[in-house]
């Protein structure tokens, strides 16, 4: 095949987007699985707060920021063991997700935290006077309340994960990623580069469109 | 009905926000804490409702003892006290229904209740139409009123108000404290408002205590402390509330004439100065309105006639100091 892009393979493209896609679809949904409680329980037990509590807020303060200091392309291959224990593999679409929710969870937690920080005083402290529970406190108004903040929170979170994704490629981990380094830096195939980097960007656009799209459906004001 | 006894609350920083608090109120009243901010009223009130505990001393409603409380005891009592504050508190992703169901459904009613009370609530406030909105829909009163609605829906017997009216304007103000009056009076409830507006506490409160730097430096009903303040603080506040403390120069003998109820309405100095022949120079003078009562006070100057039976015959219908 000659032309503009001679060295691309579609089918392996379409293959490496299907790949790119799975990793962020479920390392996604593990992160906000695990870190939504996690910056609730930041949030809860940080000074001030129902929970107060030395101990457990320093050690999770630290645990995340600890997390969040590893450059994502040496988490990758610190955890390979953890990976393997795991995922059964540090291989492919499922040897990826495993780092890639350590390395995200952290930081959408502490993003969730924040988004729960501004929840107005005031309106903590008149649910808290109504008799709620710590359980209705969260669902029925920290929850609830941050819920934009939460949404903007798992865009951003989502558009990390996919630069992570691309990162992951180079250990073996498949996907776009994988395909710009392998051939459109190893081999200098900028054709390939130029269409990884194309599909990448598009996919970023749609996180970005679809999230604020989200946020602003949930926003009252 | 709330009984504090030397309470004292210090923060964690050191800072001693309540240093020995003694007060009483009875059921039915409306008792105004008066204070600048940084005296401790806001820390008070959130002790009325466990939203802070004293860090010594006893704080009781209708005989039980806050101290004591946790877990579902506290929430109990809480269903029991409601409370609206400066910035509403109102939940900003939920609409003005969702908002006032919300105290029933934690208090575990079911949704027929619900169904039934919240439009029976937002009627009493006067928002009956605005069901369907969201809070930033509303004007600050609106809003001020929701949060009223949300704190009456689990039928208290008392409402504490946190600044309630500090973010309103004038007009509004004079609402809202027109609502809470109709509310104590028809349904008894048990008001206990913070504020630093002397006006607010003229308009509505039958009782109030003075708040100063963690203390009470004094306390009384409405009128004594208003028109008779003993403590400087008293006086500081008063002054506020729009008035020049400095009184003019006269040359001749002074009176500070305070009357109360219908001696207000009647035409004391006219008639006074036709029968002594003294002369009445009005220098400083406010007459208005408390709660339920009217009040004149003015300070005069007396010039010529017979002064002296002109004075006798003033403190026949008010107090007079010299």
């Amino acid at each position: 095949m000659n032309g503009w892009f001679a060295n691309v393979d579609w089918s392996e493209i379409g293959q490496a987007c299907l790949d790119t896609l799975a990793m962020l679809g479920g390392s996604l949904l593990l992160t906000l699985a695990l870190g939504l409680p996690l910056g609730v329980l930041l949030l809860l037990t940080s000074p001030g707060q129902i929970w107060q509590n030395r101990v457990v807020s320093g050690g999770l303060a630290l645990a995340v920021n600890l997390l969040r200091s590893v450059p994502f392309i040496i988490l990758l291959i610190v955890m390979i063991p953890l990976t393997v224990l795991l995922a059964g593999t540090s291989l492919g679409v499922a040897g990826a997700i495993p780092p890639l929710v350590v390395g995200a969870a952290p930081f959408f937690a502490r993003l969730v935290e924040t988004a729960l920080r501004e929840v107005d005083r005031n309106t903590i402290e008149a649910v808290q006077a109504m008799g709620a529970t710590t359980r209705d406190l969260v669902f029925r108004a920290l929850l609830p309340e941050a819920l934009p903040g939460i949404l903007a929170g798992a865009t951003v979170t989502a558009i990390a994960l996919v630069s992570f994704t691309a990162m992951a490629g180079a250990v073996g981990a498949g996907g776009l990623g994988d395909l710009a380094i392998r051939f459109g830096y190893q081999r200098f195939q900028t054709d390939v580069m130029l269409v990884t980097v194309a599909l990448l960007l598009v996919l970023v656009q749609l996180l970005q469109m679809a999230g604020d799209r989200l946020v602003r459906h949930f926003t009252r004001r | 009905m709330i009984h504090l006894e030397n309470v004292h609350k210090a923060f964690a920083n050191g800072h001693a926000a309540l240093a020995g608090v003694d007060l009483e109120i009875a059921r039915g009243e409306v008792f105004g804490i008066i204070g600048r901010s940084g005296a401790g009223k806001s820390t008070l009130v959130r002790l009325l409702n466990g939203l802070e505990c004293p860090t010594a001393g006893r704080v009781e409603i209708d005989g039980i003892a806050l101290d004591g409380l946790s877990g579902e005891g506290l929430r109990a009592l809480r269903r029991r006290v409601g409370m609206i504050f400066q910035n509403f508190g109102l939940l900003g992703s939920r609409t003005i229904f969702d908002n006032v169901a919300l105290p029933l459904r934690i208090a575990g009613a079911d949704k027929a209740r619900i169904a039934a009370r919240v439009p029976e609530l937002l009627a009493r406030v006067g928002l009956a139409d605005h069901r369907a909105k969201y809070p930033a829909q509303l004007s600050g009163g609106q809003k001020q009123r929701v949060g009223i609605a949300r704190a009456l829906a689990t039928d208290p017997d008392i409402l504490l108000c946190d600044e309630a009216t500090s973010a309103l304007d004038p007009e509004t103000t004079r609402s809202i404290l027109a609502l809470l009056g109709d509310l104590n009076r028809e349904l008894g409830l048990t008001i206990v408002l913070i504020t630093h507006e002397m006006e607010v506490v003229r308009q509505v409160c039958d009782r109030v205590a003075v708040l100063h730097a963690g203390r009470v430096v004094e306390a009384g009903s409405v009128a004594d402390v208003f028109l008779r303040p003993r403590a400087a603080e008293t006086r500081a506040l008063i002054d506020e509330d729009g008035e020049d403390a400095r009184p003019l120069a006269f040359d001749g003998p002074l009176a500070r004439l305070t009357l109360q109820g219908d001696a207000v309405l009647q035409p004391v100095l006219t008639r006074i100065a036709r029968e002594t022949g003294t002369d009445f120079v009005i220098l400083d003078g406010r007459i208005g309105r408390l709660r339920d009562a009217s009040f004149g006070q003015l300070t005069l100057g007396l010039s010529g006639g017979n002064t002296e039976a002109a004075l006798a015959a003033l403190r026949q219908h008010g107090e007079v100091a010299a």
